[in-house]
């Protein structure tokens, strides 16, 4: 495993086309598990396929353990890929769809070394039962098992994922979330990994890369990234319900800074007061029941705005209450964000 | 308006029961969610409903008249699929007001409507546009605009969010609940999503293998799961089942579970010994030091307010959404308490859920 380094970065499809990703640096620690997050056209899967060496950089510089690969065929990077459709051998079993990276001539490994970390990694995905299987014969998650298992009996670099579990359902997404963030930390993996699921980022990353029109908009940890976000665009990106953006002085609250042109507010922002007593007065326009908890769907002065509450609250539609913020997340007219000085 | 009535329904293809004896009602101006795996009949029973395939027996009514062998056209029902089909060399106000030119509308009229159905779904300024250059969410709503604009009994869709993404998904969810609060027509919609089923219904019927496992309010069916594949399907996570042998006796506040003494909500019907299962949902586990369970923390999932710790315990992995200020370090070893009134006890064998204070019977099927 190694660090992979970015620097400067520009791709562009096409002379005068709008550039896919734009001077974008950016460093995968040794070990480190980061995912690339942003809408469809953020330039996620460019700059995943330029530090495979599928694009080559128009300008900046790749570097993996330090070398400058920029210009390196992607056979000679000691890289792996997953990609989001499990696109196995059909007429291999499972055992030979693994051990299949292993046996390419050019890398000569002898039949019991691989044989050993075809079983290695069959273990460590949980489907060693399964080895002898045609690689149709599985379901759609264990396909997808295979396929990520075959990227891991290598031990290259770098492993980069393109949204490898967004073909799954949901239960079991959930589950190889998990198995993926373990794997990764038992074999002290390097991955870098693009999504546009939220949870996925949030759940699995040790940093987060937030990517807009092909620019890295910030780069920090889960809870930095959803606790103190740069700009308005970084904090609609995470959070359920979404953030509600509010204008300056639509509620009441303590901390709002001046210059103030919008406020986030989440959940955890708001005041909802039912009893009367201070704040702005909104009503309650339905209650989404979502089982563990609810969202309260909250109307004042025309605007609309959703909060989390527990699932037997018990508040019902129409109700009047009353609304104030304590410390959301103030930006500016430009989108970013206003921070007290301390 | 309509009230749906479905009664004893049953379908098979040959040797292979779709839907077995379901029976549901769906009021007037509700919106229902069919819900369950693919393959639990969910979609057949909206094709019945919707006239394109006959039941073998049973009945539908609509507004207490039996339609079931009606054809589709007399129903007076728009159906909206899975995938948006559009005239393609049609714009957006001929490809709504179709159905109105098939039904022979004068021209003034049907102007009037599809004006103010676009209006309904804030598309008024694409009117003129041609379907094709048309931007996905603006598709799907021209393609409820055909439906609307007939202004039937009921809307019936079939996963019309389906082939959308995530992040659009959650949009385009909260708008058609918005829009059927805006008309406050019947409308039935099916899907395998549990939390677009629990975002969007007023009233859910879960079914799985043709069978109706449960039917009633969303959060009724989340806090009391008549069967454990309703404990297992609703929820994500979903509920924590531990599976043991043992014996709920009528009137116990406790169980023995694999040596573990955990107190219940008084049993109040008697299950003689056998194979059981006791269901807690995520967010009802406490973590701490102390705690009727122990478990080794073998991961966590960061979600901004609160995480999801995965614990190996003696009774299997178990689940726990708690706050994400509580730290739960990989490979510790931490206490789990319950929130006593907030369990649930299956009979694992019926797979049914055994009547307590907490839970008395639940709607089913």
């Amino acid at each position: 495993m190694a660090e992979v380094r970015l620097e400067g970065v520009t791709k562009r499809y096409g002379k005068n086309a709008v550039p896919a990703v734009e001077n974008v640096s950016l460093t995968v620690p040794d070990g480190g598990f980061v995912v690339l997050l942003g809408p469809t056209g953020a330039g996620k899967t460019t700059t995943l396929r330029l530090v495979a060496g599928l694009e080559e950089a128009e300008s900046g510089a790749v570097f993996i353990g330090g070398e400058d690969v920029t210009r390196v065929a992607p056979a000679a990077r000691d890289v792996t890929f997953v990609f989001q459709q499990y696109s196995l051998y059909p007429h291999l079993s499972v055992y030979d769809n693994l051990a299949f990276p292993l046996r390419s001539p050019a890398r000569r490994q002898s039949k019991a070394e691989i044989e050993r970390r075809v079983t290695e990694v069959a273990e460590l995905l949980r489907i060693p039962h399964k080895l002898k299987n045609k690689a149709t014969q599985l379901s759609g998650g264990e396909m997808q098992r295979v396929a990520i298992g075959r990227a891991l009996v290598r031990e290259p670099a770098i492993y980069l994922m393109d949204e490898p579990l967004s073909s799954l359902d949901a239960k079991l997404r959930a589950e190889l979330r998990l198995e993926l963030k373990r794997i990764q930390q038992d074999l002290g993996a390097t991955i870098l990994y693009v999504t546009h699921d939220q949870v996925e980022a949030m759940t699995m990353a040790s940093q987060i890369g937030v990517l807009s029109e092909g620019r890295l908009v910030q780069f920090g940890t889960p809870r930095d990234i959803y606790e103190d976000p740069d700009t308005l665009y970084v904090a609609e990106r995470l959070g359920t319900p979404r953030i509600n953006l509010l204008p300056a002085d639509l509620l009441p609250g303590d901390v709002i800074l001046p210059g103030t042109k919008q406020i986030g507010a989440r959940t955890e922002h708001l005041k909802i007061d039912q009893q009367g007593g201070a704040g702005a007065p909104g009503r309650v326009v339905r209650i989404e029941h979502l089982g563990d908890q609810s969202h309260l769907h909250l109307e004042v002065s025309g605007h609309a705005l959703t909060a989390l509450v527990d699932a037997h609250t018990p508040i019902a539609p129409g109700a009047e209450v009353r609304l104030s913020l304590t410390r959301p997340l103030c930006f500016d007219d430009g989108g970013r964000r206003l921070r007290a000085v301390s | 308006m309509a009230e749906i009535r479905i009664e004893q329904l049953h379908k098979a293809f040959g040797d292979f029961v779709a839907v077995k004896d379901s029976s549901f009602t769906i009021d007037d101006g509700e919106f229902f969610v069919m819900l369950g795996p693919s393959g639990c009949g969910k979609t057949t029973t909206l094709r019945m409903i919707a006239g394109l395939e006959l039941p073998t027996s049973g009945r539908i009514l609509l507004d207490g008249e039996d339609v079931t062998f009606n054809r589709a056209a007399e129903r007076d029902i728009a159906f909206v699929f899975q995938l948006f089909a559009l005239y393609p060399h049609m714009n957006v106000r001929q490809n709504i007001g179709f159905p109105l030119k098939c039904e022979g509308v004068p021209r003034a009229e049907i102007r009037r409507r599809v004006e103010e159905t676009a209006a309904l779904l804030r598309i008024d300024h694409l009117l003129k546009k041609p379907v094709s250059g048309l931007a996905g969410g603006d598709r799907q709503r021209v393609a409820l605009g055909r439906a609307i604009v007939r202004r039937p009994k009921a809307f019936l869709m079939d996963e019309p969010l389906g082939a959308l993404d995530a992040e659009f998904r959650d949009l385009m969810c909260h708008e058609l609940r918005q829009l059927h609060d805006r008309i406050g027509a019947t409308s039935v919609y099916v899907t395998h999503d549990q939390l677009e089923a629990m975002s969007l219904a007023d009233k859910i019927v879960v079914m799985n293998h043709g069978v109706v496992e449960q039917f009633g309010p969303p959060q009724e069916i989340y806090d009391n799961p008549a069967t454990m594949f309703v404990a297992d399907f609703i929820g994500s996570p979903s509920m924590n089942l531990m599976r043991f042998e043992g014996q709920a006796a009528e009137g116990a506040e406790a169980i023995a579970m694999n040596g573990a003494t955990i107190a219940v909500p008084r049993v109040e019907e008697s299950v003689p010994g056998g194979s059981l299962a006791l269901g807690v949902r995520p967010e009802h586990i406490r973590l701490g030091e102390e705690g009727v369970l122990r478990g080794r923390v073998y991961g966590s999932e960061y979600l901004g307010t609160t995480q999801i710790v995965t614990l190996e315990t003696d009774h299997g992995p178990i689940k726990a959404r708690v706050s994400s200020q509580i730290p739960a370090r990989e490979g510790e070893t931490l206490g789990l308490s319950f929130i006593t009134e907030r369990l649930a006890l299956f009979d694992a064998e019926t797979g049914r859920a055994i009547k307590t204070a907490a839970r008395r019977e639940a709607a089913h099927g």
